[in-house]
């Protein structure tokens, strides 16, 4: 099986999805010649054009709802956001439109939309090309997000989203670009929307996760182990809508639940997989849920020991897993 | 007689192209349009429903719009007023008022949203929202995958004059203007945004934003169906040609207030409606097609008659009609939800 860098296996999803079929599209700020500011869409223009790699202008509001209208139309377009910070000027088109657009129209009118945006800190982005917003689309019902970690993943999900009958948001994490590399099959498969994915089997904790912060778990699992502590990594994948079976399989396999994520802790992903535990299995916990996530801030800064600060990586979650296992 | 005084003489609709019956369905239409909008205002002063927002003194331009476009083929983005636009179109009085009942059989919404928020994929109405001018993107959408499937399609797009000032009216007019895409923006100036006067919101003129995105904009007698029409029919020849998109700013007066909710007479005087109700495109149609000897008042009385009956009808059956069961607001959230909403 080839060995394939995260950015290269979203591209190669691309590719494929065009060649399969031909309403396919890509369309956003500079994935033309340029081949994206993170070269994910490089060389698609030379293979499949400019018109089914649209170089559009500067307006995401435009380039979500023109893709909308694509997409009603029987199209199925993949808007590619170029930061996710930069995504909000199309939040009303998302949220009021894409999301809404099958349920106002009572199942008559449909949108099988794609947007990728890039997600995460880490880069020295500063507070503009560095968050999560994660929380602000989830909880929108119409609406399905996914957030890849594995490079298998990363293909596989977006495939699944192209070819999903409704609007998904596709967060891929820029720090995993070069820094997650994987096993990625020849040839087509999907990882199905809303399915979540063991990466590590253990007995002592269970830490439950997505996107970049599982890195670090995956590393801080390995050294734990040497140290006695045995660790069960879930991989959430999607996060909307949430895998409640994987989730508490998870949670009841060590009692004790991590939940991690570098968008901020207020009102993030954990609060409502914490909800679902304490919902369905508080008294078989052993310990109380914790969280570890990016602090209630704005956006982290570009001054290295800030960015550090608010960034999480192996030793913090390792001394959080510690913790819980300590309990 | 000379050829040019056979022109001369030659009736405005026949010049468009227009035959005599043709001009009379567009009559009717708006007339229909006009008759629907005062019953629903009555239905919901007599509480029969809980609101209704109007398109009283659009309908000509509305009307002329359609006539101009090839209604088997093209997308039509219309926004909350464009009840004329719709009748035209091919939705039914009965539709329109199982909307308005907000019943289970509504095919706009089956019931779920507000009436005027239009939608219907067998006539090719592209489903609509409340947020206004989120509808002129998606149009610029359609007339992107016109474009990319070499289709031949055109789609067009209707907002207010408030719209305008969307960032989404710019964002779309753009994109479509780089692209060249078939698509026409109709902005009816109806001269308020609620109560908002057209000198409290627009610097310039409307029809003169389209220099500034690389195409053509007309502003034209939004009174004059036949006149919307000469313009709109162009502005499609230019789409079908690949030469991209028009804008086109038709200017009427909004008669009635902004919705059943609201007082109009605290921001404008009962003296200036009155003054537009003089400038009214229905009488004006009517007067012209007996004028041009196609028409009389007792053909009119007929046909008012039977417009009457036929609302009579629909409204009755839209009454009548279910509503929804209650746990059908949990249907339709995803392709594959079932009983429990999205989860």
């Amino acid at each position: 099986m080839p060995k394939m860098d995260y950015i290269d296996a979203i591209r190669l999803a691309m590719k494929e999805e065009m060649e399969r079929d031909d309403d396919v599209f890509v369309l956003g700020e500079d994935v033309g010649h340029k081949g994206g500011v993170f070269t994910t869409t490089k060389g698609l223009i030379g293979q499949f054009g400019e018109e089914r790699v649209l170089d559009t202008p500067l307006s995401e509001s435009a380039i979500v709802g023109a893709a909308i209208g694509a997409a009603m139309y029987g199209m199925k377009p993949i808007a590619e956001m170029q930061y996710s910070d930069f995504m909000f000027p199309a939040t009303n088109q998302i949220i009021s439109e894409a999301a809404k657009i099958r349920y106002r129209s009572n199942n008559d009118w449909t949108c099988p939309l794609v947007i990728r945006a890039p997600i995460g800190g880490g880069i020295f982005g500063g507070l503009y090309h560095s968050q999560c917003p994660e929380s602000v689309f989830f909880g929108t019902p119409g609406l399905k997000i996914v957030a890849p970690y594995t490079a298998y993943d990363a293909k596989g999900l977006l495939k699944a989203a192209v070819r999903d009958p409704d609007p998904v948001i596709y967060f891929e994490n820029k720090k995993c670009y070069k820094l997650v590399s994987g096993d990625v099959p020849d040839g087509d498969y999907v990882v199905p929307i809303g399915e979540s994915n063991v990466l590590r089997e253990g007995d002592d904790i269970t830490v439950i996760s997505y996107s970049l912060p599982l890195h670090f778990a995956m590393e801080a699992a390995e050294e734990l182990e040497e140290e006695g502590i045995s660790a069960h990594v879930l991989d959430l994948r999607t996060l909307q809508p949430l895998d409640q079976e994987g989730i508490l399989a998870a949670a009841r396999r060590t009692g004790k639940v991590l939940i991690i994520h570098e968008d901020n802790k207020f009102g993030g992903i954990g609060a409502e997989v914490s909800a679902i535990i304490a919902e369905e299995m508080l008294y078989e916990l052993d310990a109380p849920i914790m969280r570890l996530c990016g602090p209630d801030v704005p956006a982290m800064p570009i001054n290295p020991p800030g960015e550090k600060f608010f960034m999480l990586n192996k030793d913090k979650v390792k001394e959080a897993m510690k913790k819980l296992a300590l309990y | 007689m000379t050829q040019s005084e056979s022109a001369v003489q030659q009736s405005r609709h026949a010049a468009l192209g227009l035959t005599d019956e043709q001009a009379i369905e567009m009559y009717t239409f708006m007339t229909t349009a006009r008759r629907y909008d005062e019953r629903c205002l009555l239905l919901q002063r007599a509480g029969k429903i809980k609101f209704h927002v109007s398109g009283i003194g659009q309908e000509a331009a509305q009307v002329g719009a359609a006539f101009a476009l090839d209604r088997e083929n093209d997308y039509f983005l219309p926004y909350y007023r464009d009840y004329a636009f719709v009748l035209a179109c091919g939705m039914t009085l009965r539709e329109l008022m199982l909307s308005l009942f907000s019943k289970a059989a509504d095919p706009n919404s089956g019931g779920r949203q507000m009436p005027g928020h239009f939608g219907c994929k067998r006539l090719r109405i592209v489903t609509g929202s409340s947020p206004v001018t989120t509808q002129v993107p998606h149009a610029v959408g359609f007339a992107l995958a016109s474009k990319m499937k070499k289709k031949n399609f055109v789609s067009i797009v209707t907002f207010g004059d408030g719209s305008s000032n969307q960032g989404d009216f710019h964002e779309g007019a753009n994109f479509a203007g780089v692209h060249k895409l078939p698509v026409i923006f109709m902005c009816e100036n109806n001269q308020y945004a609620i109560s908002i006067p057209l000198h409290k919101q627009v610097g310039g003129k409307i029809a003169d934003r389209a220099l500034g995105y690389g195409f053509p904009g007309y502003s034209v007698d939004g009174n004059d169906p036949l006149e919307v029409y000469r313009v709109v029919k162009e502005a499609r020849e230019r789409a079908a040609r690949g030469e991209g998109p028009t804008l086109i700013e038709a200017v009427m007066y909004r008669l009635s207030p902004h919705s059943t909710s609201d007082e109009d007479l605290a921001y404008r005087t009962k003296e200036e409606v009155d003054e537009h109700r003089g400038k009214d495109g229905l009488p004006k149609f009517k007067q012209y097609l007996i004028d041009c000897g196609i028409w009389d008042e007792e053909r009119d009385a007929a046909m008012q008659q039977q417009v009457k009956a036929a609302l009579d009808e629909a409204t009755a059956y839209g009454d009548r009609a279910p509503f929804p069961e209650p746990e059908d607001i949990l249907k339709h959230v995803y392709a594959d939800d079932h009983s429990e909403g999205g989860r």
